[in-house]
């Protein structure tokens, strides 16, 4: 307690540091600042920040200062008498003028960066992000990678109501994902943002701002990192339930190693990995799981291998574990892990399952239209469906014995 | 109780108990029961806020859903600014527009009981949706599509309570804006009106000209979900950013519709207590009519971030950045006044000088928010809800309270206890402060708004903004305690009040009775 005191009164002491315009470095390492970042662009809106700020506090001086210097002598307590005059065109039009200088001089540098930011030619590379409820999905359009970011399991076991778990023991805790965003060092990404179902917001302070990815739109941003390292940020636009639990994660390497993640990634013909999306799954467009840890789900990947399943049909076991873990990943934000769903914000329960196996298809792959629920089919191959479903309809207080197939999944589609 | 007692009472037979209030034509009464509903809503919105404080003290989550909380921000914002926010203020404008201008009551009398009664149906549905299934509104006060599409059963509700509130203020606008035209006093012209009946003017056009645009934009909304239209819908051939254009084109003048009767208020109070004519009245008016005019060209500037041209992001800039010349002005006429005047410190100045203060403060961060290379880093960061904290609590709410305990004496003819008032101030002051300066660091340091659990390095600086968030809350307890035994008793007020008084509603006697000016003052 007592420590946490003094790193209170250290930071306040820091924020009055700031007010009276101190030297950056003096409060830059206690987060009460814009960060610089890793960016060209990103130092340059911080020197906007602290130049705009600095005339705020330079204005804030002298009409507080006449202000307070008027509570302290003008006050009827110390016996003045009130001045009788009521207006002075002079002053006013100096007092008019002044600002007007003030914001022009404002306005240059400012308009001179932003045209800088809204240059997006000469790209060294793309990659295009669709924001959904709620994760983000990477997909290089040069290299064929494509893959989901998932808040990473650690933090989504610590943030559940009433978890037990000390937010304080888990790192980089709401700020870390399962698959970052991989790029080199000093090249010039170019992102194209879009949406699969609401507006959300990408963003990564290091890198100077955010956009909005918005369905219907193909919006850009792009950034130049110029120091490798692993850099943080959330989704800034209010997205639904779960909006504040879908970080941005990206990880700047050097050039050699980004190689090397490119290479070790990228989809090889007819060299699936171990946990494919299934050489059944009619779309060829899906080289899901890229990372070196292909299974997103926690606690997947050992299980997940060692029930490598039949080419063709699944077994109710096989069904149920990975589906485990598939329902885990993508349903228990809203359906709870354990299917009880959360009946009073909307999201209906599924321990005790009413729904027949048609619609249940029908409504994974589809989604429901004007509620949150998505539609999977874009997302998830007929595999993973398949044995989510099976999952669904056997765990809990269900006991229906149905076995959907990845066909099953195909004829709905 | 009998009527007889009450002089006041002469103009016949009057319903009493709760049909007076209900069938009161009465501009006093009506104002009273704005006022008493804009403070009602003041604690409902208030508890909303403590929720979210005190899921935010800690991170991780302790108290509530995250879905739960999305409703508590948005139905706090919601009952804020359209249940406690602009019903005080047009309760304050019933009350004193045709004190302050010499009127018998306002020009349209049953108009004027409709637009009150409205209210307290539109908040009934409103607040009803907590119960629903699927729960109240959670997708923002904002309401973007398409999440808001996703809304459950509440839907219908919000959209039907928001068409109610919005009829309310319109005819509240019309009201106001008939009764100031045509029922001023002899001798007194245009340039003559009291500061706080020009804000209120100029306001109620700006009400008339947007409450139809937002009126228009929900109803869109409505045909989107139920009748298959696709005005926001992208799969359709819709735009879901027309509609952020649409509700910014109303939502930025409803800004200044919260903040321009603030400046009214400030505009009387400072120059009573500072025994000293407001310093550039002719500015004073110009300006405000500025910045109502630009209020209409700024709105995009809370939409940097959906990907719009360059042209039009250098535009909302500049028009942005200009709001800051006639802002200023006031701000500087308001210190211009001051100076050299002979103060006094009663309750309602300390909220005026803490009014000019903090706006201020707001003020300056809304100069920053418009410099568009750094507002894509502040956009819908703890940076803007500092912001317009700032301009919205120390800005409009203290503007209010400053009002009330400023025309209290002559509403209910006792002082109100100035002990309790200075306390009630400093705790106020103080904690709003507390509550809203740490928002600005953790902004800057990156952390979103509207999310129910944050990273651990937010931590303390959230658990400093819970503690003052309590402490604030509770204070307002004693104001309304105030309030309360001020209309029961106490020290006689004379008819002027206070000292340094100007204007006509100081001509009447303290309390004011129900009727006053049946023959028209003349100004000279």
């Amino acid at each position: 307690m007592s420590r946490t005191t003094s790193r209170w009164i250290g930071r306040i002491a820091a924020a009055a540091g700031s007010a009276l315009a101190v030297p950056a470095s003096a409060w830059a390492d206690w987060a009460v600042n814009m960060p610089r970042g890793a960016t060209a662009i990103s130092g340059e809106v911080y020197q906007l920040h602290m130049l705009i700020f600095g005339v705020c506090v330079a204005i804030a001086v002298i009409v507080f200062g006449a202000m307070i210097w008027s509570i302290f002598y003008h006050r009827k307590s110390r016996g003045v008498e009130p001045a009788k005059f009521s207006h002075s065109t002079k002053v006013e039009i100096v007092w008019t003028t002044i600002p007007i200088v003030i914001l022009i001089a404002m306005a240059v540098p400012a308009a001179d960066t932003l045209v800088r930011m809204e240059d997006t030619r000469d790209s060294d590379m793309s990659v295009k992000i669709t924001g959904y409820q709620w994760k983000w999905e990477y997909e290089y359009l040069d290299e064929g990678i494509r893959f989901f970011s998932n808040l990473a399991p650690e933090s989504n076991r610590a943030r559940q109501l009433g978890s037990g778990i000390d937010p304080r023991t888990v790192e980089n805790y709401l700020l870390d994902v399962d698959n970052p965003l991989v790029v080199p060092v000093g090249a010039k990404v170019r992102l194209l943002l879009t949406s699969n179902d609401v507006i959300h917001s990408w963003w990564v302070p290091d890198f100077g701002g955010k956009k909005d990815a918005i369905p219907g739109y193909i919006n850009e941003f792009w950034f130049e990192a110029e120091r490798p390292g692993t850099y943080r940020g959330q989704c800034a636009e209010l997205c639904g339930r779960d909006h504040g639990f879908m970080p941005v994660v990206v990880e700047v390497l050097p050039v050699a190693e980004y190689e090397v993640w490119l290479s070790d990634n990228a989809p090889a013909p007819q060299a699936e990995p171990a946990v494919s999306t299934a050489a059944a799954a009619p779309a060829p467009a899906e080289a899901s799981a890229p990372t070196p840890a292909p299974t997103a789900a926690p606690e997947a990947g050992a299980e997940g291998q060692a029930a490598a399943p039949a080419e063709d049909g699944m077994t109710l076991e096989q069904a149920m574990s990975q589906g485990r873990n598939l329902h885990v990943q993508h349903c228990s934000a809203c359906h709870q892990a354990d299917g009880s769903g959360l009946p009073a914000a909307g999201f209906p329960a599924l321990d005790k399952l009413a729904v027949g196996l048609e619609e249940h298809l029908q409504l994974v792959v589809h989604g429901r239209d004007g509620t949150a629920m998505a539609a999977f089919g874009p997302q998830l191959s007929d595999r993973e469906i398949a044995a989510t479903i099976t999952y669904q309809r056997n765990a809990w207080d269900n006991e229906t014995g149905d076995v959907v197939q990845p066909d099953d999944v195909a004829a709905v589609r | 109780m009998s009527t007889a007692t009450h002089a006041e009472h002469d103009h016949g037979h009057h319903p009493t108990g709760f049909m007076r209030w209900l069938t009161t034509t009465n501009h006093k009464d009506i104002g009273t029961m704005y006022l008493v509903f804009s403070l009602v809503m003041f604690f409902v919105g208030g508890a909303m806020a403590l929720v979210i404080r005190t899921e935010l003290f800690q991170p991780g989550l302790q108290f509530v859903d995250p879905a739960f909380f999305n409703q508590m921000t948005t139905m706090h914002a919601l009952i804020m600014i359209f249940g406690a926010v602009m019903p005080a203020f047009v309760g304050l404008a019933n009350w004193m527009v045709p004190l302050q201008i010499g009127a018998p009551d306002m020009a349209l009398p049953r108009l004027n009981n409709w637009s009150f009664w409205i209210l307290p149906f539109a908040f009934s549905l409103l607040l009803l949706t907590l119960f629903l299934p699927g729960g109240a509104p959670a997708s923002g006060w904002t309401m973007y599509p398409p999440l808001v599409l996703q809304t459950g059963d509440a839907f219908p509700f919000l959209i039907f309570s928001i068409h109610l509130m919005g009829l309310s203020s319109i005819m509240g606008a019309i009201n106001i804006i008939v009764t100031i035209m045509n029922m001023r006093a002899p001798g007194m012209g245009l340039l003559k009106m009291p500061l706080f009946v020009w804000s209120w003017l100029i306001t109620a056009y700006l009400l008339i000209l947007v409450m139809p645009v937002l009126a228009g934009a929900v109803t869109m909304l409505l045909t989107d979900k139920y009748f298959g239209t696709s005005f926001f819908a992208a799969a359709g051939g819709g735009d879901p950013v027309m509609f952020q254009h649409i509700f910014w084109f109303f939502g930025h003048p409803e800004v200044y519709i919260m903040i321009l009767p603030a400046f009214g208020i400030i505009s009387e109070i400072i120059p009573t207590f500072a025994r000293k004519p407001i310093f550039g009245y002719a500015a004073m008016v110009y300006a405000t009519a500025s910045i109502a005019f630009l209020s209409f060209i700024v709105w995009a500037h809370h939409m940097f971030t959906v990907g719009m041209p360059l042209a039009g992001q250098l535009f909302f800039m500049f028009s942005t950045m200009l709001i800051a010349v006639p802002t200023g002005v006031k701000v500087f006429n308001w210190v211009a006044t001051m100076w050299r005047g002979s103060m006094t410190f009663e309750t309602p100045m300390l909220f005026a000088l803490a009014f000019v203060f903090l706006f201020t403060i707001g003020g300056f961060s809304g100069l920053m928010l418009a410099i568009v290379p750094a507002d894509l880093q502040y956009h819908d960061s703890y940076f803007v809800v500092a912001h317009f904290h700032y301009v919205l609590v120390p800005g409009a709410v203290f503007a209010i309270m400053a009002g009330v305990y400023y025309w209290l004496p002559k509403w209910t003819g006792n002082m109100y206890n100035e002990k309790m008032g200075k306390l009630h101030f400093w705790l106020t002051a103080i904690s709003v402060n507390l509550t809203f300066f740490p928002m600005h660091f953790v902004g800057l340091a990156g952390m979103p708004r509207r999310i129910p659990d944050y990273a651990t390095q937010f931590a303390d600086f959230n658990a400093i903004a819970t503690v003052g968030a309590f402490v604030f809350g509770f204070s307002q307890l004693m104001f309304a305690w105030n309030v309360y035994r001020c209309a029961k008793g106490g020290e006689k007020a004379t008819a002027e009040v206070w000292e340094g008084s100007h204007g006509l509603e100081w001509t009447v006697p303290s309390p004011a009775p129900l009727h006053t000016f049946d023959t028209p003052p003349v100004v000279k």
